[in-house]
């Protein structure tokens, strides 16, 4: 087991009101899986993909990632859980504008502590895998939105993370460079690496193994729908 | 840290107008301090200067009767002085700060220095040794110095300064003339000028009279052996002695004063009171006094460096209120990049990469500060020297001290806006729009 959440609560706080967000959230994720999220905006996916990619806090419940029991780890080590464990695909790219792709894509190394010479090699390579090797010193803002989201990838992967969290990865893309993303999703997933995927398209999500839906803060497995009373899923 | 000052300078890049007009407190308050450091250590060095002299630099040893020098002509002659012997000569030099000495009689007569009508007023005569002329650094323009036989022949030569030729002869030629002094017939040998323009300040009225009373109508020299022919036997002597550089000055005249007053009679006061007053008696005690000018110099530079201190401190408050503008600025930079620390943490970074981060930024951007400051002060105290004419010497220790400091003002007022970004919350900071 990669991942595992139990009895998850998040609750915001709105002024004097307490808003509940995710309600006892169970999941568990193998290593390899290919796993997408889906559900109508608002209802706490995009929470509880940020408390799986540990850049935010449930407000109850154990989440175990990698043998970590992560509710008990601190600040120092959330940084390292984050860097070594994780990589992150927003779907906003959520680049550096002033630095070139190769920065961009180094950048989780530099935090690793990587020598520089090292880190450039490594970035250079994931920036071939995407197919981005004469992009290198292009900045962001010289590149296209295609582009933009496969170096936010390459930046993803560069740590060699456990596992690859992606918040609507294609949500700001036009349908052929969504492919090509999606495409590259494929032979990741076929290179073993485990992959939870937000999104609302059916059609993205038809590319994950296993589906899961949340409405209303609440995870169905598969094609079950919520009955009235809040049954229990896994 | 080498990645982080390449980012800052990027950041700082990215805003130039932003970054310029934060800098500019620093560059203002570095500027000032740095022109102000400069001027003032170009004023200490020019008070130095004109009082010590650059070159030949020489220290009156005088004998004093209480606060005033003892001049021939102006009161009785004390009994009992010591005279400058060969061997007090051999004692004086044998001091590690003296490189030669001369010894001198100096008197002041009113009236009676005159070559044929013309008058010399009061000019100040001096009967020197063989030593003299060289001790002080005069050169010759016209004529000759005195030669070894004017002292054994008793030879009635006279040398004028340059000063006195022109008062007496104007375009002539003066040499073979005749100068009467107190109606003795001496025969003018040579006019003699100072090698070093040397411009003492005047502190006091004793001052004055040294250097400018005395040089306004010129100055008279005989030999010291024809002395008794105007004023009376034994008169005593001043010494004049030539320090081995400008920092050995203040011991070389006390030492030389130390010698003289060693041979000093102990009783001298008794011997001088005769006829005179029991005030007189009081007041009258000899001593030898070296002129320390140095010392004076010392107290002069005292009082303009607190003066500048006062400055210093004024121009500091430009620098703290630079230090509060480059705390705003970083606080708009944190607020403004919320999204890129967020992004750092979810990729990984520490609390102490983020801080590291933006302290870095805030110091480069004082350090650039107090660059650019340096050399804008620099530039004001040239222009302040042209301007004003006082002279500039810029301080290497003012310079480097300037630049740590305005890196250091950075570091402090970077520092709650760092901690402000470090701390952030991931999540909130990747979702602030």
């Amino acid at each position: 087991m990669l991942l595992e959440l139990k009895n998850i609560y998040k609750n915001y706080i709105q002024g004097t009101m307490e808003v509940p967000v995710l309600k006892d959230i169970n999941l568990c994720v193998e290593e390899g899986e290919y796993v997408a999220i889906m559900g109508p905006s608002g209802s706490g996916k995009s929470t509880l993909m940020n408390i799986i990619g540990c850049i935010d806090k449930p407000t109850s419940g154990t989440y175990l990632l990698d043998d970590v029991e992560i509710e008990k780890c601190k600040d120092k080590e959330l940084s390292e859980v984050r860097n070594q464990k994780i990589g992150f695909v927003f779907q906003n790219f959520n680049l550096l504008p002033r630095q070139s792709a190769l920065d961009n894509v180094a950048l989780p190394l530099q935090y690793a502590k990587v020598p520089i010479k090292k880190r450039k090699q490594k970035a250079k390579e994931m920036l071939e895998m995407v197919d981005l090797a004469d992009r290198v010193s292009f900045k962001p803002t010289q590149l296209s939105g295609g582009q933009k989201q496969r170096v936010a990838i390459a930046r993803a992967m560069v740590a060699d993370p456990k596992i690859l969290l992606a918040d609507e990865p294609t949500g700001a893309l036009d349908s052929k460079s969504g492919l090509q993303v999606m495409e590259l999703f494929d032979t990741l997933h076929k290179q073993g690496v485990t992959i939870i995927m937000i999104t609302h398209s059916d059609e993205i999500a038809s590319y994950a193994d296993r589906v899961v839906k949340i409405i209303d803060g609440e995870l169905y497995e598969g094609d079950a729908q919520p009955v009235t009373g809040g049954d229990e899923h896994e | 840290m080498l990645e982080n000052i390449r980012l800052s300078f990027q950041g700082i890049w990215a805003h130039k107008m932003r970054s310029l007009l934060t800098m500019l407190g620093i560059i203002i308050g570095i500027a000032a301090i740095i022109a102000i450091v400069s001027t003032i250590k170009g004023t200490s060095e020019q008070i130095k200067e004109n009082l010590v002299g650059s070159g030949n630099n020489i220290v009156n040893v005088k004998l004093y009767q209480g606060e005033w020098t003892y001049t021939s002509g102006d009161s009785s002659t004390p009994e009992n002085m010591p005279m400058v012997t060969d061997d007090i000569k051999n004692e004086i030099l044998a001091v590690d700060e003296v490189t030669a000495v001369a010894s001198y009689r100096y008197g002041a007569l009113y009236e009676g220095i005159n070559s044929g009508t013309k008058d010399l007023g009061n000019a100040p005569v001096y009967g020197v040794d063989k030593d003299y002329f060289r001790v002080m650094g005069y050169t010759v323009q016209t004529g000759r110095l005195f030669e070894d036989q004017d002292w054994t022949n008793y030879t009635k030569g006279v040398i004028l300064d340059t000063v006195a030729a022109n008062t007496l002869f104007a375009s002539e030629n003066p040499i073979g003339k005749t100068l009467e002094i107190k109606g003795e017939p001496f025969i003018i040998v040579g006019v003699v000028e100072q090698i070093d323009g040397f411009t003492p300040k005047v502190t006091n009225m004793n001052d004055w009279y040294t250097y400018y009373g005395n040089t306004s109508s010129g100055q008279v020299f005989i030999t010291d052996v024809n002395w008794p022919l105007i004023f009376s036997f034994d008169e005593p002597y001043n010494l004049v002695v030539k320090p081995a550089g400008t920092d050995a000055m203040t011991n070389a005249g006390k030492k030389t004063a130390d010698i003289m007053n060693s041979y000093m009679p102990a009783t001298s006061s008794e011997n001088v009171s005769e006829g005179g007053t029991d005030e007189d008696s009081s007041s009258s005690s000899f001593k030898y006094k070296s002129e320390d000018l140095l010392e004076t110099a010392k107290a002069m530079q005292e009082v303009s460096a607190s003066t500048s201190q006062q400055l210093i401190w004024i121009a500091s408050i430009s620098l703290l209120v630079g230090g509060i503008g480059v705390m705003n600025i970083m606080l708009v930079s944190v607020t403004e990049r919320t999204r890129e620390i967020g992004l750092k943490k979810a990729l990984g970074a520490r609390k102490s990469v983020i801080l590291m981060q933006f302290l870095t930024e805030a110091a480069v951007l004082t350090s650039m500060g107090g660059i650019i400051g340096v050399g804008a002060g620099v530039g004001l105290a040239y222009l302040i020297s042209d301007v004003a004419s006082v002279p500039v010497a810029i301080s290497g220790a003012a310079i480097a001290i300037s630049v740590i400091f305005s890196m250091v003002i950075g570091i402090v007022f970077g520092f709650i806006p760092s901690v402000k970004a470090s701390n952030l919350n991931p999540i909130d900071a990747l979702r602030y729009e």
